[in-house]
């Protein structure tokens, strides 16, 4: 214990040697604009970026890796609360309620909240590497299939329900984001699925192209017809926004805390910062006493998908490092660049790597401090952005998603694809049809589908598997809890108003 | 380029073009970036082997050119290998493969084979060696082999990457030998594969080196056997007072199951001589970098280096064993048309 907080001084004098603190702030903004690009996100541009690092020394080129991974995280959420696209499955859930702020000329209230919530976030998760590494490596390995599956079905429960359009239509837009996600190759039998023999629908629907569709091109085609308001949105440019908001943020401490043990918990086992979002936002809005307000614009929503998402991205590269599964693809890029220096993760990596590993720690709370000093002095810029007028700003954004949807894939079909997404979702939206669920559906339902399977298959189609030993039955057992919440509550309001109610008569 | 390497890549066109008496000696280059697909996802061995080319070549400045690797991994890959097929005469783009360029036409019927494209190199072979979790009591393949047999069908999970591909086809082939059947667990990657066979979620895997030697030198896994018709070649001390060396084959431990995967590149079709020739001799050049040498070790590579006609002979073979081998599990697509 004493060893390893020596070792993280060292691995802090290290960082903070001036050339590696130029490095860091380069790899940070260099990271901000990759975040930034729709559909570029974190796993291109930190494969685009990788080969620069190659003429330096292993140490000097992993914190500038790691501060383009940093910087992709912090960017993602400014173009969710700017203009509506998530550049990551994560920061889907940021749009629920950041996106409003900018309208109601709160943008920088509502970037100050996020970028601080990533911090808080990542920050969390970094301290709980630094104490309890090994024990939480050891306990990502009792996540079987069973288990996995468990954790997918409790995100997708905290999520049904909270949503104020009719159930139904909720439902119906999850099964049609599910029947999406089960276009392409099936994994658990290498079957072709619902391609009807088309060569382009192999690859199935791309998270990326179904999102800046969705949200992107569908915020055009709604702003366009509100009567085309070619004015730009008001936003104050000033740093004290900053200071203001700060003062506002501790009152939310609860609700920062829970997200980051929400954030944690899904960073380690593998379901990762997706659910971890979405979970922490569905549990806020049940808890917050605004809860109502959720959705139309309330900075607590920002804070809990922020945070969670945060905790859970930091938290999963501890099983990057300690069992070699990367837990996003920007991880498996990350992890590609440690394998060209030679540095094999896995649970010795540890023992034998101390230099590197305490090195790579350090920079992870430098990297977050300096990011978050980065960031934040550059608000009043981003926010100025909605200064400029729709129409100017419109072609460009339409520009960015069509290059964005490209870059997934290198494949102009996907172009087309995106456009008729955002026609979908304009439509859904016309028709008060939740986007969310779909998106929700669309990222996780695959893998949701082949965990069940793989563990229905291990125990030869016996469900009892879900039930079979304490994790997986407690996790169960919240997410049915999470589903029927709403008539639980319904059943203990009632009771509670006949107890009120007898001693009256 | 220098005078040396003029040469180099002479000979290598030679051998390239046997149809070509004469290979012409202006020296081809990238003129644009090269794109390097991986037919698979980020993470996995393909993946892992161009990443650490794409770092070769630029850090010892092979190419004057940045080369991009980029994953299409879609419909088992098909994704990949069809963006290839349809960029005919594309000399700045190269495809890795891995055993999905036989399985996935075979498994899914999605028109594409070796033969809609150029063969460049085949970089090395890949070796499967059946693991089990070092908690468990089976310290030899027999040992293991007896605990599968003493218990009813389908006692027995086996983790592996993907369906109907080189994993299932070895348990295929395990359940064939020992008489038994297994349940095959299908997961998205080998990592992945290998985790959760440390969790003790799966009985047995038959990981490729490079995604269990993390956990074979942490004492968490416990390789039994290789599925090669020779011993592996590196004697380097790895968990304990072993080497991949000691791993017996598993032909000679009594489970007649042989079964190495390709690591090659191939090109679009109708590139020019003169491309495939520069690509051979830059792939030369890879070869002798120290980090590569690292990556051939750690991961126990078959270096096996083909260009030319007896790489397309040795594919040509590959592809007919693959047949077989599908056919016989089953796993051949029915043919719709």
């Amino acid at each position: 214990m004493f060893d390893d907080i020596g070792n993280l001084m060292h691995g802090f004098a290290v960082v903070l040697q001036p050339q590696n603190i130029l490095l860091m702030v380069v790899g940070i903004v260099l990271g901000v604009i990759v975040g930034v690009l729709p559909g570029l996100g974190g796993a291109n541009g930190v494969a685009i970026l990788l080969p620069l690092t190659f003429s330096m020394s292993p140490t000097s080129a992993i914190i500038m890796l790691s501060c383009i991974y940093w910087g992709a995280l912090f960017g993602g959420a400014i173009t969710s609360i700017l203009f509506n696209i998530p550049g990551e499955p994560w920061s889907v859930a940021t749009t629920f309620d950041g996106y409003p702020m900018a309208q109601q000329g709160k943008a920088g209230e509502a970037l100050t909240a996020a970028f601080t919530s990533s911090f808080v976030g990542a920050l969390f998760a970094v301290i709980m590497i630094t104490l309890v590494a090994p024990l939480v490596a050891s306990f990502a390995l009792r996540f079987g299939p069973a288990e996995i599956f468990s954790v997918y079905f409790l995100a997708f429960c905290s999520f049904v329900g909270l949503s104020k359009e009719p159930p139904f239509k909720t439902v119906a837009s999850m099964m049609i984001g599910f029947a999406l996600g089960a276009v392409g190759l099936d994994q658990m039998t290498g079957q072709l699925r619902l391609t009807f023999g088309s060569e382009t629908l192999i690859g199935g629907f791309d998270f990326l192209i179904a999102v800046i569709g969705l949200f992107g091109i569908g915020e055009i085609l709604l702003t366009m017809e509100e009567g085309l308001s070619f004015r730009g949105k008001s936003a104050k440019i000033d740093l004290k926004v900053v200071i203001k908001t700060w003062k506002e943020l501790p009152k939310y401490w609860m609700l920062s805390l829970r997200s980051c043990l929400i954030g944690c918990w899904m960073g380690i086992s593998p379901a990762g910062a997706t659910p971890a979002s979405f979970m922490s936002y569905g549990i806020a809005k049940r808890i917050s006493k605004r809860g109502n307000n959720f959705g139309k614009g309330e900075i607590e929503g920002v804070i809990a998908p922020e945070t969670a998402a945060h905790a859970a991205g930091t938290a999963a590269l501890l099983p990057m490092l300690s069992l070699g599964v990367p837990g996003s693809p920007t991880a498996a890029v990350l992890l590609g660049g440690l394998l060209i220096w030679g540095l094999q993760p896995g649970p010795l990596l540890f023992v034998e790597q101390t230099e590197f590993v305490w090195g790579l720690i350090a920079s992870m709370y430098m990297g977050n401090l300096v990011g978050l000093i980065v960031v934040l002095t550059c608000v009043p810029l981003f926010a100025a952005i909605l200064r400029i007028p729709f129409s100017v700003i419109a072609p460009i954004i339409l520009v960015l998603c069509a290059i964005g949807a490209y870059t997934v894939h290198n494949n102009t079909f996907d172009v087309v694809m995106m456009l008729v997404f955002g026609v979908v979702g304009y439509f859904m939206k016309k028709a008060n049809y939740p986007l969310a669920p779909m998106v929700l559906a669309i990222v996780l339902g695959d893998k949701a589908e082949v965990s069940l399977r793989q563990a229905l298959l291990g125990s030869q189609g016996n469900l009892g598997v879900f039930f079979s030993n304490a994790l997986v039955s407690t996790v169960m057992t919240l997410a049915l809890i999470a589903l029927f919440w709403p008539i639980i509550q319904n059943g203990l309001g009632r009771l509670r108003g006949k107890g009120a109610a007898a001693p009256a008569q | 380029m220098s005078v040396t390497s003029r040469i180099l890549s002479f000979g290598a066109a030679a051998v390239v073009g046997a149809a070509f008496a004469i290979a012409p000696a202006a020296a081809w280059e990238p003129t644009h970036p090269v794109e390097i697909i991986v037919p698979a996802g980020t993470g996995g061995g393909a993946d892992q082997m161009a990443r650490t080319m794409q770092g070769i070549i630029t850090k010892h400045n092979l190419s004057k050119q940045p080369v991009v690797v980029i994953n299409k991994s879609g419909g088992a890959g098909g994704e990949g290998f069809l963006d290839v097929k349809n960029s005919k005469g594309n000399d700045h783009k190269l495809i890795i493969t891995l055993s999905n360029l036989f399985t996935t036409p075979m498994a899914t019927g999605i028109p594409f084979s070796w033969k809609d494209m150029t063969p460049v190199a085949m970089m090395a072979l890949d070796e499967f060696i059946l693991w089990t979790n070092a908690e468990k009591p089976y310290k030899t393949v027999k040992d293991y082999v007896d605990a599968i047999k003493a218990a009813p069908d389908n006692t027995f999970k086996m983790g592996g990457t993907g369906s109907k591909q080189e994993d299932q086809i070895i348990t295929v082939a395990l359940q064939k030998a020992t008489g038994k059947k297994m349940i095959y667990i299908p997961q998205a990657g080998g990592g992945a594969v290998a985790v959760q066979l440390v969790g003790n979620h799966v009985d047995s895997t038959v990981n490729n080196p490079i995604e269990a030697v993390a956990h074979w030198r942490a004492g968490k896994l416990n390789p039994l056997c290789v599925f090669d018709s020779k011993k592996l070649d590196y004697s380097e001390k790895i968990s304990g007072d072993k080497s991949w060396a000691d791993i017996p084959t598993c032909k000679s431990a009594g489970l007649d199951v042989e079964y190495v995967m390709l690591r090659g590149y191939f090109m679009p079709p109708g590139v020019s001589k003169d491309a495939v020739a520069y690509y051979i001799d830059m792939f030369k050049k890879v070869r002798e970098t120290p980090e590569w040498k690292k990556l051939m070790s750690d991961g126990a590579f078959n270096t096996t280096f083909m260009v030319g006609d007896e790489y397309a002979k040795w594919v040509a073979n590959a592809e007919k064993v693959h047949e077989d081998l599908m056919k016989e599990a089953g796993f051949l697509a029915a043919k719709s048309n």
